[in-house]
């Protein structure tokens, strides 16, 4: 969600700077339906509306070429109700929301139910295309140089126009140097009076040919690879612009029964729709797939598969408390900090914000990778410094202290951020009314300060909670899941369902999109709904508090 | 004036929202437009470095035959980003890239075989040949190749061991006399690495995938969990933490270079691309093949290749294989390439050619002369993870029969 939010922020606040310049707004209120047209906001409105048509317009070409009709109508009617509801000067509550519901749609709504959608394919690796790419790909790749056969030298010719006539391959046998004319039609000898042939081999001229140089010919490219002159044995083909042998294609598709035949061992591979792949009798499989819908497989798969369901309840539990942890952690620290820095007797407050600050300004990026060498065991700085001699990414509990270290050191910062402005918003009258009534510090922390901090930051910690339930680097870039039981090389101790569902749909054969899509709808439906209950609950509290 | 404010900002969000939602189909003008510019145009995808060698030949290559060569760097996620744009028909004529990769790029159907003549093939080392091989077809055009060998630090070892046990005496003796404070540096850290282990792996006994009739590595003979594994491991175990501590999970990929040129561990297990750092650091050093158990077999490191492939989508294949076919298999082009990186050549024409002025590529070649080619067949990608931490429990201490079997079975699940 924060993402949506955040997409038009920068043009709220881009013109938000324009009144300041202007001076103030003149009966702003009352100008209601009838504002003054000025003409900077004239021609900031024309120039906007002719970007968005512009774009429109550069859109809309490839969406023709492509014959994507619905996407062209999708694209002329936004494009229209966009000009038509900027030129209005009706409709103010929708100029407000649409720009936000468009992002909404392009960055959120589109990439769930493309998320989802693939969740329900076989999408991955080996199963990228249509059956027909797999069937191109299969056949092309069988493609051997028939035993024995003669390697011609190539010249590319045509008996027409270079760029557009028919075109001939003018073959010469390097051993006997005689010349042919190769076309799909077969080939036919030259009589060696009409031709020259360089030392090489290559036939410079021809008598009724012109002879393509290879710029002529590379833009004829795709002529070239699928003109292929039958011989006895198999076809000659180009091999790249100078030489050609005679090939056979040993695997064939054959549309009457659905299935690959290998002419060389007669072994045959039958279309099995159901997981998109040839598969022969003895259950081999052809290496090159297509994509089709598995319906509920992938999800059957995440429920059923004793390798994900097996340690999933103890990877849970511990994604919990490292989310959990993660979030408790850092606000803690980074309240009490707050807390202190907000006291009026402390001095140097600014330097130490600035700072306390610095994690935060550091990419966790780079800061993650840092720390697994400073817990390097031999090498470390941690251990170095300390004397100390442990293992922290090789036991159990050392790696999962380690990781929730490394989490507070980046996180607090943003927590003693939020804690410090949301304690400035808490007057001051309050605190001091309760020492009147003879309150102790730690009484006014717990019955007024600490409540309406969590009004205010209850969802900041919901927010920050589904991040790091998710936080894929925080674990990735330092203990990669481990350390691993010596008997389970699937799931380590510090893994999170993430990672570990990471390490499951890219680990093994491949990327495995389909399944990665399946589980990541499981992951969204256990945070939705953490979320869903908190929310529920802080509203509940700020019923209370406000 | 509150209306206008409100209708700048709107504008201003659609404008944006226009735009993005523009992006939906932004592929496709890329995807469309090029037929028509690529008259002759080869577009060639390569990481940072090799763009950076390859320009000039690129551009020669262009102007001798009247074409425009693009050379483009993709410096991450290459392979991933290649399968993408190729499915969507935006991706080059021509990848760059390890051997590994072949397995992959097949099943997706991103790249097709390459036609080499006898006479060209047998310009090339036999090992980088093979490595390109796949289910019987030659899917790519070596231009390096690259192991891991055994690099000692001269002047606090003089002599290359013979054997590990030598290795771990000469530096324990090192470590007792505080010249250094390591044994080895052999990077594993906490989740393994089965590439370096790999060489010991090998000498103890075990091996990852049996071969088929015709060569191939067989994904239905997976040797991780078999007898021969576990008595690896046990050996390896006795290097590890609880043993010769020679092995350890605090030696990583990022302070094993560093910790050798420290001048902390007299010896190193690393490839190539380690020399650069050697000699920047000023260190004396020698090269040798990773030396393997006393009494047991002899060390195979993975023999990784790094070659060009034409891609099957590509807009301009004729070209792309003229280019790959009858180019890249000049030596000139090898020698720029490792002149940008220094890994063997493959063309063993152009090995002989900068041989002579770098001692160390014969080394390094030598020590992989036993080498295995490193398997491309997809079911590789199930060994790393498993294999790598379990390396990673046995050497911490843990028992290497029960370890090894545990891990044998989780990479048989995830093989199709």
């Amino acid at each position: 969600m924060s993402t949506s939010l955040s997409g038009p922020e920068p043009a709220t606040q881009a013109p938000g700077r324009e009144p300041v310049r202007s001076g103030l707004p003149r009966k702003s209120r009352t100008a209601r339906n009838h504002a003054p047209i000025t003409a900077t906001g004239l021609v900031v409105k024309v120039v906007l509306l002719g970007l968005v048509a512009g774009i429109a317009i550069w859109a809309a070409f490839p969406l023709i070429e492509a014959e994507l009709w619905v996407g062209l109508a999708i694209l002329a009617v936004t494009t229209a109700g966009l000009c038509y509801l900027y030129l209005t000067r009706r409709h103010i509550p929708a100029k407000y929301l649409v720009p936000g519901t468009l992002f909404l749609i392009a960055f959120q709504v589109f990439p769930v139910l493309y998320t989802a959608s693939t969740a329900f394919t076989n999408f991955g690796d080996g199963h990228r295309g249509s059956k027909d790419d797999a069937i191109v790909a299969i056949q092309s790749s069988s493609v051997k140089q028939v035993p024995g056969s003669t390697e011609y030298s190539l010249s590319i010719a045509t008996k027409g126009d270079p760029t557009a006539g028919p075109l001939v391959f003018l073959l010469t046998d390097p051993r006997t140097r005689e010349v042919s004319a190769g076309d799909a039609a077969g080939v036919r000898r030259l009589d060696a009076g009409q031709i020259t042939v360089s030392p090489t081999g290559k036939v410079t001229a021809a008598d009724g040919y012109t002879i393509l140089n290879f710029g002529q010919a590379s833009a004829r490219s795709p002529e070239i690879t699928d003109l292929v002159v039958p011989t006895s044995g198999g076809a000659i083909r180009s091999n790249g612009l100078s030489r050609a042998y005679e090939g056979k294609a040993i695997r064939a598709y054959d549309a009457g029964c659905d299935c690959v035949k290998d002419s060389e061992t007669g072994k045959t591979w039958t279309a099995d729709e159901a997981t998109g792949s040839f598969v022969a009798a003895d259950g081999e499989r052809l290496a090159q797939g297509w994509q089709v819908n598995v319906g509920l497989r992938n999800f059957n798969r995440v429920l059923t598969d004793p390798n994900i369901s097996g340690p999933f309840f103890g990877t849970l539990v511990w994604n919990f408390a490292f989310a959990i942890g993660s979030t408790g952690l850092t606000f803690l620290l980074g309240m009490a900090i707050a807390l202190a820095l907000h006291s009026p007797r402390m001095k140097g407050t600014n330097l130490y914000r600035v700072l306390l600050i610095l994690p935060y300004a550091m990419p966790s990026f780079a800061m993650l990778l840092v720390w697994r060498d400073m817990f390097n065991t031999d090498f470390g700085l941690v251990n170095n410094l300390f004397g100390l001699g442990v293992d922290w990414f090789g036991e159990t509990w050392s790696a999962r202290a380690a990781v929730l270290l490394v989490q507070l050191w980046l996180g607090y910062p943003y927590m003693f951020l939020v804690a410090t402005g949301a304690l400035q918003a808490i007057p001051r009258e309050l605190t001091e009314a309760t020492s009147v009534d003879g309150a102790s510090p730690w009484q006014t922390f717990r019955a007024v300060t600490l409540p309406l901090l969590l009004v205010a930051l209850s969802p900041l910690l919901i927010a920050s909670f589904a991040y790091n339930f998710n936080n894929f680097n925080a674990i990735y870039l330092t203990t990669e899941g481990g350390p691993f039981p010596a008997d389970n090389p699937t799931v380590g101790a510090t893994d999170l369902l993430i990672t570990y569902t990471y390490r499951l749909a890219f680990g093994a054969q491949g990327a495995q999109f389909g399944f990665a899509a399946a589980i990541s709808i499981f992951i969204f439906a256990i945070v939705a709904t953490v979320s869903a209950i908190s929310f529920r609950r802080t509203r509940k509290q700020e019923e209370v508090y406000s | 004036m509150r209306i206008r404010t409100a209708g700048v900002v709107a504008v201003l969000g659609l404008a944006l929202a226009a735009s993005g939602c523009g992006d939906n189909s932004k592929d496709e003008p890329a995807a469309k437009e090029s037929p028509k510019a690529a008259s002759g145009k080869l577009v060639i995808w390569a990481d940072d470095k090799r763009t950076a060698a390859l320009k000039p030949f690129a551009e020669e290559f262009g102007k001798e035959n009247g074409v425009t060569v693009e050379v483009q760097a993709v410096s991450k996620d290459l392979q991933t980003n290649f399968v993408t744009a190729s499915q969507q028909g935006s991706g080059p004529d021509v990848v760059v890239g390890a051997h590994d990769w072949i397995g992959n790029l097949v099943q997706n159907g991103a790249i097709d075989p390459v036609q080499l003549a006898a006479e060209q093939k047998s310009g090339f080392n036999e090992t980088a040949i093979k490595a390109v091989t796949f289910n019987g077809q030659l899917y790519g055009v070596p231009y390096a190749t690259e192991n891991v060998a055994l690099i000692r630090n001269t002047e606090l070892a003089p002599e290359a061991p013979k054997t590990i046990e030598d290795l771990v005496a000469a530096g324990k003796k090192l470590k007792a006399e505080k010249k250094a404070s390591e044994i080895l540096c052999l990077q594993s850290g906490q989740n393994g690495d089965a590439y370096h282990v790999y060489p010991l792996y090998t000498s103890g006994g075990g091996y990852l995938f049996g071969t088929t009739a015709n060569g191939d590595y067989d994904p239905k003979d997976l040797g991780v969990g078999k007898p021969e594994s576990i008595a690896a491991f046990q050996k390896i175990a006795k290097l590890g933490e609880k043993g010769e501590g020679a092995l350890k999970r605090s030696i990583t990929g990022e302070n094993s270079i560093a910790t050798f040129t420290g001048k902390k561990c007299a010896f190193l297990v690393s490839g190539p691309w380690a020399i650069a750092d050697a000699k920047k650091a000023g260190i004396k050093y020698d090269i040798s093949p990773v030396p393997g158990f006393a009494g047991g077999k002899e060390t195979q490191p993975f023999v990784g290749v790094q070659a060009f492939y034409v891609a099957a989508k590509g807009k301009n294949k004729a070209l792309a294989q003229e280019f790959v076919t009858n180019y890249v298999t000049k030596p000139e082009l090898a020698v720029a390439l490792y002149q940008a990186e220094p890994r063997p050549p493959a063309l063993t024409a152009a090995f002989d050619q900068v041989k002579g002025t770098d001692p160390d590529l014969a080394k390094f070649s030598e020590a992989g002369r036993n080498g295995q080619v490193l398997p491309a067949i997809p079911a590789m990608a199930a060994i790393w993870d498993p294999f790598g931490k379990a390396e990673a429990a046995v050497i911490g201490g843990a028992d290497p029969a029960k370890t090894i079997t545990a891990a044998g079975k989780t990479i048989a699940g995830q093989i199709k």
